[in-house]
């Protein structure tokens, strides 16, 4: 009995983490870099959701998280960045060259 | 030029994809801007040095398509100086971004440049993506512990290269950093305060535009220690523009970019490389004469366009 009680778990836990990898490709959120500025500041998003930055300024900015979490190199006009959230969490990012551009990613 | 104010600074925009030459003679430092065949003073004693700044390798966009070939004309003019420049300051950012390959077309440019030797010290540019790993792997060697900070002396003249980038976080602005200053605070210790100094970083020393991180937080305990001496240049560059600023005996310097100009602090709603037609940039060419002074008397500064 107690097996098959940990098979069924087993099974709805199994089945619950591939629709959460369906949901991983599906979902999506950009972030757009302009006038030194990230828009939105706050972004809120579900796990599993890819963001995409997108720098729209001349000047090269970054994507980099104050915790180390993730970086992107130096983007140029017109050049995305993007990662995947599969964690719940505020994740604080900035700018490595302009640190006072200063944005958050809050997946929930 | 009018009498300044000493808290003000002085503005002057100009652009062209240039690089400063200055002139000692006696250990008074005067600057004009590269221009070809054009003899230094010949007197004895008296030596020139260029200082380039903000070279930017792998930048390309609409402020400059090609920031590799704009280096290439001003390194013309750089040879074609007699006599040559003693040495070359390149005050940071060297690459633009860190692009790959960008710190080896550089190096490789700078070769040909008819100089004794060229000194370096890191822009935010060449250090954000590795914590300055490759920077300090190429020319951190000879500097002090290897941080990339150093001094030398040159004909009685004490230079002084800073790095205020590898801590650059948080609030956005340049920093020193403890370590830095006391060396700093160790090394000039033994000067007699007439000895001319040199004081060259990537980011401006003094206040710019904090608003835009044009600042170096911590630069006014660095300055405490070389308020005594009788002549201080400070040499920067970061903010692609000529600006000047005398404080006493200090006298403060920004480099043009051999790349590409930045808007004047608070003209923009942001910073970053400004586009200008060609013809336009050409006309905003500028030659800027700087004598070095004594005491707490104004400077005459004149500030001409070529255009």
């Amino acid at each position: 009995m107690k097996i098959r009680i940990a098979v069924m778990i087993g099974l709805v836990w199994l089945a619950g983490s591939m629709m959460a990898g369906h949901a991983l490709a599906a979902r999506s959120a950009a972030v757009g870099i302009k006038e030194f500025k990230f828009a939105p500041t706050a972004l809120e998003i579900r796990t599993g959701t890819t963001v995409t930055w997108t720098n729209r300024d001349e000047e090269t900015h970054t994507i980099t998280s104050a915790t180390g979490a993730f970086a992107s190199a130096g983007l140029g006009h017109d050049e995305t960045f993007a990662q995947t959230f599969t964690r719940s969490g505020t994740y604080e990012y900035f700018c490595a060259l302009h640190p006072k551009m200063r944005a958050t990613v809050i997946v929930k | 030029m009018d009498r300044i104010d000493r808290r003000g600074f002085l503005e002057c925009m100009a652009w062209t994809g240039s690089a400063l030459v200055w002139t000692s003679t006696g250990g008074v430092l005067s600057s004009r801007m590269v221009r070809p065949a054009e003899a230094a003073e010949d007197t004895a004693g008296a030596f020139s040095f260029v200082q380039i700044s903000d070279t930017h390798i792998g930048f390309k966009g609409q402020a400059n398509s090609d920031s590799a070939a704009t280096l290439q004309q001003l390194l013309d003019r750089i040879n074609a100086l007699r006599p040559a420049p003693a040495f070359v300051l390149h005050t940071g950012d060297q690459t633009h971004g860190q692009k790959p390959g960008a710190f080896d077309t550089l190096a490789e440019m700078l070769k040909g440049v008819k100089t004794e030797r060229i000194f370096y010290v890191p822009g935010e540019h060449d250090v954000f993506l590795d914590g300055g790993k490759e920077y300090l792997t190429r020319y951190g060697k000879g500097t002090v512990g290897e941080h990339g900070w150093q001094s030398f002396d040159y004909k009685g003249t004490h230079f002084v290269g800073l790095v205020n980038v590898l801590k650059y976080k948080g609030e956005g602005m340049g920093a020193l950093g403890q370590d830095q200053i006391e060396w700093l605070e160790k090394d000039l210790a033994p000067l007699a305060t007439s000895t001319p100094v040199v004081v060259f970083a990537h980011v401006p020393l003094w206040a710019v535009y904090p608003q835009w991180g044009w600042v170096t937080e911590d630069a006014e305990r660095a300055l405490t220690y070389l308020k005594r001496f009788g002549s201080v240049t400070v040499l920067n560059g970061h903010i692609h523009q000529v600006l000047t600023k005398v404080e006493g005996s200090v006298k403060f310097h920004t480099a043009m970019s051999t790349a590409f100009p930045q808007p004047a602090p608070g003209a923009a709603p942001a910073p970053g490389p400004m586009k200008i037609p060609e013809t336009d940039a050409r006309r905003m060419i500028g030659v800027t004469e700087v004598k070095l002074v004594r005491g707490t008397e104004p400077l005459a500064i004149v500030d001409s366009t070529l255009g």
